[in-house]
C-alpha cells in the first residue's frame, strides 16, 4: 500500500514533465499529420487550411504520375533515382569508409595518425564552398547528371573514417593475430573477420549514409541538370517553383519523399540514433 | 614483419585519403584562385585589381543582409534550440517517467524528414489563407491572415520557428547519450538535499553534458552558416532578398542568371573562413577540458 502511494506520489510530481513531453510531441507530429491529410486533399482545401483527410488523394497522385510543369521529371523516375544513387552512394562508401577507419586504427603508426588530423581538417569544408570547382570538374568529366557525378564527391568522408576508427578501437587484436597463424592475410582479416564483428557499425553508418544521400538537394541540384536524373527532392521542390502551386499534388510528393526515410527511421530508430552521434564517444 | 605489415595499412587507407584530397582538398585551393577572377566557367580572367571580388562584397546588400540573418539565427535560434533539447533530455532520462520511448520516437521523428520536404510544409502551412491562420483566426488571436511569409520579420520568424521544430530532437539525442553515463540516483540525492528542478539542472545536467553541449552549439553554429534548402525552398529568399541565406546568394551568384564563378568562389570562401575560425576555436575549448 505505501509502496503503492509512493509511486503515486511520484507520478503526481511528473504531471508537469508529462504535460511538457506532450505538448512537444503532438508539435513535433503535427507538421507530419498535416502532411498526411493535405495529400488527400484539393489544392483550395490545402491553401485554405482544411484540417481533415479528403478524397482527392488518386487524383494528386495522378498529377504526380504526369509529373511537375516546365521539368518533366516525373514521380517514378525521381523515386528509382533516389533509391539507385543512394543505394550506390551507402554501399560504396561504407565500404571505402570501413577500409580506412580500419587501417587507421589497427595499422596505426605517426604517419597515418599525421594523416588522419589533416583528413579532419576536410571538416570544416562547407560544400558551397567547393561546389564551384566539383562542378567544373565534373563537367569536364563528363559526369554531370549520372550517378558518379552525384556519389563520388561525398564517398569518403572524414565523419565516416573517423566513426569506424573510434569504433574499431573494441575490436579484439588477439583474433587478429590468431587469423595470421592460421594463414588469413590482412585483407582476409579484414573481410572474413572485422566485417561480420563490426556489423552494428556498419548498420548505424548505412542508415546516416543513405539518409543523408536520400534528403541531399545543393550538390544534386548542381550536378543532375538533366531532368531524367533529378532525385526526389529536385522534384519536389520543382512542384513547388511554377508561378501556380497545386498544393495537394505537392503535399503527395512530400509524402512520397518522406515515406521511404521515415520507415526506416521507424525500423532502424536506434541504428541512426548512432549513426548521428557517429564518431562521438 | 612488423614493417611489411604497416605498408598493407596503408593499402587500407589509401583509397578514401585520396578520394579527401581530390573532392575536398583540391577543390577548396581550387576555390580560392577562382576567387581572384572574373567571369563564368568558359572565359575566366583575373578580376582587377586580383582582390577585386573580395572589396565588392562590401557593397554586395544581398550579402550583407545574408550576413545579418546568419547571425540573427545564430543568436535566437540555435540557443532556444538547445536549451529546449537539453530540458527535453533531462525530463526524458527519469527512470520513473513512463512512455518515454514514445515521447522520445516522436520527438526525434522530424529528423526523418528531408530538408526540402518539411520546408515545403511548413510553406503550406503558413500560406496566406492556410492552416496556420485558419486555427489563430477560430482561436480569435487574430483577426484577418497574416502574410507570414510576406513580410520580413514573420518570414524570419518562420525560419526559425521551423529550424527548432527540425533540429531540436536532433540535439536531444546528443543530449540522451552524453546523459547515459550519469547514475540516476545523483539526482534523488541532490533531491533529499533539497535542490528543486532547476537546481539538479545547472548543477548537475548542465556540467555532465558540457563537452556535448559545445560540440552541439559549433555543430549548429557550422550548420547555421551553411543554411540553404530553407531558404530556397520555405521563402525563396523573399520577401525582396530579405530572408536569404549566404549559401543560397552564393548559389544564384554561381548558376542563376548572368553566372560568376568568380564572386561567387570568394563569397564561399568567407563562408569557409567564418567555419575554420569556429572549429579552431572549437579545438581550442576542446583542448582545455582533456
Amino acid at each position: 500500500m505505501t509502496e503503492k502511494k509512493k509511486i503515486g506520489a511520484i507520478q503526481r510530481r511528473l504531471i508537469p514533465s508529462y504535460i511538457f513531453l506532450i505538448l512537444f510531441s503532438l508539435f513535433s507530429i503535427f507538421p507530419l499529420f498535416w502532411m498526411v491529410t493535405a495529400a488527400t486533399n484539393t489544392t483550395v482545401d490545402v491553401s485554405l487550411g482544411r484540417l481533415w483527410f479528403g478524397s482527392f488523394s488518386a487524383e494528386n497522385f495522378k498529377t504526380l504520375l504526369e509529373g511537375a510543369p516546365f521539368f518533366q521529371s516525373k514521380l517514378w523516375s525521381a523515386m528509382r533515382n533516389s533509391f539507385f544513387y543512394a543505394g550506390v552512394q551507402t554501399i560504396l562508401s561504407l565500404f571505402i569508409c570501413s577500409l580506412a577507419g580500419y587501417g587507421f586504427e589497427l595499422y596505426h603508426d605517426k604517419a597515418k595518425d599525421a594523416l588522419f588530423g589533416v583528413l579532419l581538417m576536410a571538416m570544416m569544408i562547407p560544400g558551397v564552398a567547393t561546389m564551384i570547382p566539383l562542378f567544373s570538374m565534373m563537367s569536364k568529366m563528363k559526369m554531370l547528371s549520372s550517378v558518379w557525378g552525384f556519389i563520388l564527391p561525398s564517398l569518403a568522408t572524414p565523419f565516416m573514417i573517423m566513426m569506424f576508427r573510434q569504433n574499431s578501437r573494441n575490436f579484439p587484436v588477439e583474433i587478429m593475430n590468431a587469423a595470421r597463424i592460421d594463414g588469413l592475410n590482412e585483407f582476409g582479416i579484414f573481410f572474413r573477420i572485422y566485417m561480420p564483428v563490426m556489423k552494428s557499425t556498419y548498420a548505424a553508418a548505412a542508415v546516416i549514409t543513405f539518409m543523408n544521400a536520400w534528403n541531399a538537394y545543393l550538390w544534386p541540384r548542381v550536378v543532375l541538370k538533366a531532368p531524367e536524373a533529378q532525385t526526389m527532392p529536385l522534384f519536389i521542390a520543382n512542384l513547388a517553383g511554377g508561378y501556380t502551386i497545386d498544393y495537394g499534388a505537392l503535399m503527395m510528393s512530400v509524402v512520397f519523399c518522406s515515406l521511404p526515410t521515415v520507415i526506416i527511421f521507424f525500423i532502424l530508430q536506434k541504428q541512426f540514433a548512432e549513426g548521428i552521434t557517429g564518431a562521438v564517444k | 614483419m612488423e614493417k611489411r605489415r604497416r605498408a598493407v595499412g596503408w593499402a587500407f587507407l589509401f583509397t578514401a585519403s585520396i578520394m579527401i584530397f581530390i573532392f575536398s582538398f583540391y577543390p577548396m585551393v581550387s576555390a580560392l584562385i577562382t576567387s581572384f577572377k572574373t567571369g563564368s566557367s568558359a572565359n575566366m580572367k583575373w578580376a582587377t585589381p586580383w582582390f577585386n571580388n573580395y572589396v565588392r562584397m562590401f557593397k554586395d546588400k544581398t550579402f550583407i543582409t545574408a550576413l545579418k540573418n546568419t547571425f540573427l539565427y545564430l543568436i535566437v535560434q540555435v540557443p532556444v534550440m538547445l536549451v529546449l533539447a537539453i530540458l527535453l533530455a533531462q525530463l526524458l532520462n527519469n527512470p520513473n517517467l513512463k512512455c518515454r520511448g514514445l515521447f522520445r520516437t516522436c520527438i526525434f521523428l522530424p529528423c526523418a524528414i528531408s530538408l526540402v520536404s518539411y520546408s515545403l510544409i511548413f510553406r503550406t502551412l503558413f500560406y496566406d489563407t492556410g492552416m496556420i491562420n485558419t486555427i489563430l483566426m477560430k482561436l480569435g488571436i487574430i483577426h484577418e491572415n497574416v502574410k507570414w511569409l510576406g513580410q520580413t520579420q514573420t518570414a524570419r520568424g518562420v525560419i526559425i520557428f521551423a529550424l527548432i521544430w527540425r533540429w531540436t530532437g536532433y540535439n536531444m539525442v546528443f543530449y540522451l547519450a552524453g546523459l547515459q553515463n550519469l547514475d540516476y540516483s545523483v539526482y534523488e540525492a541532490a533531491r533529499i538535499d533539497g535542490a528543486n528542478g532547476w537546481d539538479t539542472f545547472w548543477h548537475i545536467t548542465v556540467p555532465q553534458l558540457r563537452p556535448v553541449i559545445i560540440m552541439t552549439f559549433i555543430m549548429s553554429i557550422n550548420g547555421t552558416l551553411q543554411l540553404y534548402d530553407e531558404s530556397v525552398n520555405l521563402t525563396n529568399g523573399g520577401p525582396a532578398g530579405t530572408t536569404m541565406t549566404m549559401s543560397h546568394h552564393i548559389y544564384n551568384t554561381a548558376f542563376q542568371g548572368k553566372a560568376n564563378f568568380g564572386y561567387a568562389s570568394a563569397l564561399s570562401f568567407v563562408v569557409f573562413i567564418l567555419v575554420a575560425v569556429l572549429a579552431v576555436i572549437n579545438l581550442k575549448v576542446g583542448d582545455k577540458r582533456d
